[in-house]
């Protein structure tokens, strides 16, 4: 019991460390840049205006730099920065003036979630069943040609991938949109013509974002099966005569899908980072698309709450991942 | 020595004919390679510059995949992008490497507070979006962004991966007689690492080196995406921008925009074939397979 109490209280350590420095690092990248934020964003507001008051600029400029968190020493700003993530709390939006930054993550959070979730649990699946059965069967043709596909779209990232699908389906075969979340004028509401909507166009994201992962997933379950198919207890349960289905369900698959447990939650772990390039190329309205606006817009505290999010989320899930693993697998004690 | 070179070259030639994937990507990624760096100098003009040539051509004979709406030569285009995202993903990949495998060479050697401090840290990176560091960092220098620079970015924040393995690599590898007889004969510890322990990692790095340069040319890509890559240089990730930009997709301009989406998969698909193929061949366990196959 006290070994168990001294691992989870490590793996908190970890975790704080991991959010520690990664925060840090946002902090640091920036300030060693020569370009400073404030002078980007105040060239682009005087070029608008014909008269300058030297006074108005000075006053402009030392606004923008408490906006920006870059105000006082550095050490300040280091403090500032902190009491930022403890409040959660990152101020304004600096061109969506004044809505707070995290009410813009709020509402791009389930677009991106959403998305994410649903096309992994899909993946995993339908990778974790085929790529069981074809590796029982490995010696087969239609095994092989089937591994040659999970090959081929592997190295493929999801938002070339994204591209492929937007050009075969929306262009040469017109029957999904380029783009977007969901049709233009609709009030989210719980009624089925929004749900279908939604559905119709997250389906080629999240085409895109399964057939890629499904590639992963395959290939790493039929190794799993593969190895797992020679062990004595398989040749038992087929010397015994019991059907086929029986011993890829029960006996194979089921004692791969531990080490693929591990693997989907380290996929959902990537909610918040997962898809944001293919999001953009979707216009898709979750958090790549406003990490895009923001970057083009100069929106520095709206780029640094996304960052700072992204990695509590990351660190706290994979603090979870450890912390759960021993009951999905009763082999591995803590130590 | 030169019988044990022939044997090697031999024993190869054998494996390429056994591994038909490993061949077909092999021979892929030749042809990049060649296109890159051979190809990109023969370009008659600049293939950046605007209004070269006849705007929105679609691919003949004069033009074999077309030109832009901004009057480039897409193939030349192609070649001088293909040698660009190269050089990333090779300093993105070699250099973040290098970096792992010091300290995973460190960190398995000398043990103790040392390879705690390594291993924290490195966990520490490996849990971190990097993606999202990069993408920060990259849309505060984006004036300033070259292509070395754009490869040593993702060199610095990819550097984690390798230490796990080479540091468990390592602590096998100290538990053997050779390093006993290496200490006693009085090799310092740099020596060691280097003289006595690269051979035996250098399989795995080999493989390593490939993949991860997928992951560079990748992040390069999802970098121009968002708009922040050195967009007046020409790789696969400004060639997917500048399509995208001008809406090649709707305009009907599919010689412009397929030519990089079709570039870069074809591109890494060739890479993840080597890199499987190699870490087969240098797999001890699958070499044995092969001699007893004959």
């Amino acid at each position: 019991m006290r070994g168990t109490l001294q691992y989870i209280i490590s793996r908190i350590c970890v975790c704080f460390i991991v959010i520690f420095t990664g925060i840090t690092l946002c902090f640091i990248l920036p300030r060693l840049s020569p370009i400073s934020p404030v002078e980007t964003v105040l060239d682009r507001f005087l070029a608008y205006l014909d008269y300058q008051d030297p006074e108005e600029i000075e006053y402009l400029r030392d606004t923008l730099m408490e906006l920006y968190g870059l105000k006082g020493s550095l050490l300040d700003q280091y403090i500032m920065l902190w009491k930022r993530v403890f409040t959660g709390d990152f101020g304004p939006s600096l061109t969506l003036f004044p809505t707070p930054v995290n009410k813009l993550i709020y509402n791009a959070l389930p677009w991106t979630a959403g998305l994410l979730v649903f096309s992994t649990l899909i993946s995993w699946f339908i990778a974790n069943i085929i790529g069981g059965i074809a590796g029982y069967f490995s010696d087969r043709a239609w095994a092989r040609a089937l591994s040659a596909v999970a090959v081929t779209v592997r190295p493929i990232p999801y938002y070339i991938m994204s591209l492929f699908l937007i050009v075969l389906f929306s262009y040469l075969i017109p029957i999904f949109p380029m783009g977007g979340g969901m049709s233009i004028g609709l009030k989210p509401s719980l009624s089925l013509t929004f749900i279908l909507d939604v559905l119709y166009h997250a389906t080629l994201p999240a085409l895109s974002l399964i057939i890629v992962n499904y590639g992963a997933s395959f290939i790493i379950m039929r190794a799993l099966v593969i190895n797992v198919k020679t062990e004595d207890y398989v040749k038992f349960a087929e010397a015994m005569g019991l059907p086929k289905g029986r011993i890829i369900n029960k006996y194979v698959i089921r004692n791969c899908l531990l080490p693929r447990v591990t693997g989907l939650s380290m996929s959902l772990a990537r909610i918040f980072t997962g898809a944001i390039a293919m999001e953009v190329i979707f216009s898709y309205p979750g958090l790549g698309m406003l990490l895009q606006n923001a970057i083009l817009d100069g929106d520095y505290n709206l780029i640094m709450g996304i960052c700072v999010y992204s990695i509590i989320s990351v660190a706290v899930a994979a603090l979870l991942l450890d912390l759960l693993y021993p009951l999905v697998d009763p082999r591995i004690r803590y130590r | 020595m030169s019988s044990s070179v022939s044997s090697l070259v031999l024993n190869f030639l054998r494996f390429l004919r056994h591994n038909k994937t490993f061949s077909l990507g092999l021979a892929m990624f030749m042809a990049f390679i060649i296109l890159g760096f051979v190809y990109s100098s023969l370009a008659p003009f600049d293939p950046r510059r605007w209004n070269v040539v006849p705007r929105n051509q679609p691919p003949s004979l004069r033009y074999p995949l077309g030109t832009t709406i901004l009057g480039q030569d897409v193939f030349w285009l192609l070649t001088w992008s293909l040698k660009n995202s190269m050089i990333i993903g090779m300093i993105g990949s070699g250099v973040g490497l290098l970096i792992g495998m010091v300290l995973g060479l460190v960190a398995g050697y000398k043990g103790g507070l040392v390879d705690r401090v390594i291993i924290t840290l490195s966990d520490t990176f490996l849990v971190i979006p990097n993606i999202m560091i990069i993408i920060l960092l990259a849309s505060l220098i984006r004036e300033q962004l070259s292509v070395p620079l754009l490869g040593l970015i993702i060199a610095f924040l990819t550097w984690s991966m390798p230490v796990r393995n080479v540091r468990s690599m390592v602590l096998s590898l100290r538990e053997r007689e050779f390093t006993y007889i290496a200490i006693f004969s009085g090799m310092r510890t740099i020596e060691v690492l280097f003289k006595e322990y690269m051979p035996h990692i250098f399989p795995w790095v080999s493989s390593a080196f490939i993949n991860r340069m997928i992951g560079a040319m990748g992040t390069e890509i999802t970098l121009a995406i968002f708009g922040l890559t050195t967009m007046d240089e020409a790789t696969l990730g400004t060639m997917l921008y500048w399509a995208l930009r001008y809406q090649a997709l709707i305009t009907g301009a599919l010689w412009w925009i397929l030519t990089p989406i079709v570039a870069s998969s074809l591109l890494f698909i060739s890479l993840y074939l080597v890199s499987m193929g190699l870490s087969e061949y240098l797999n001890p366990r699958a070499r044995i397979s092969r001699i007893a196959m004959g």
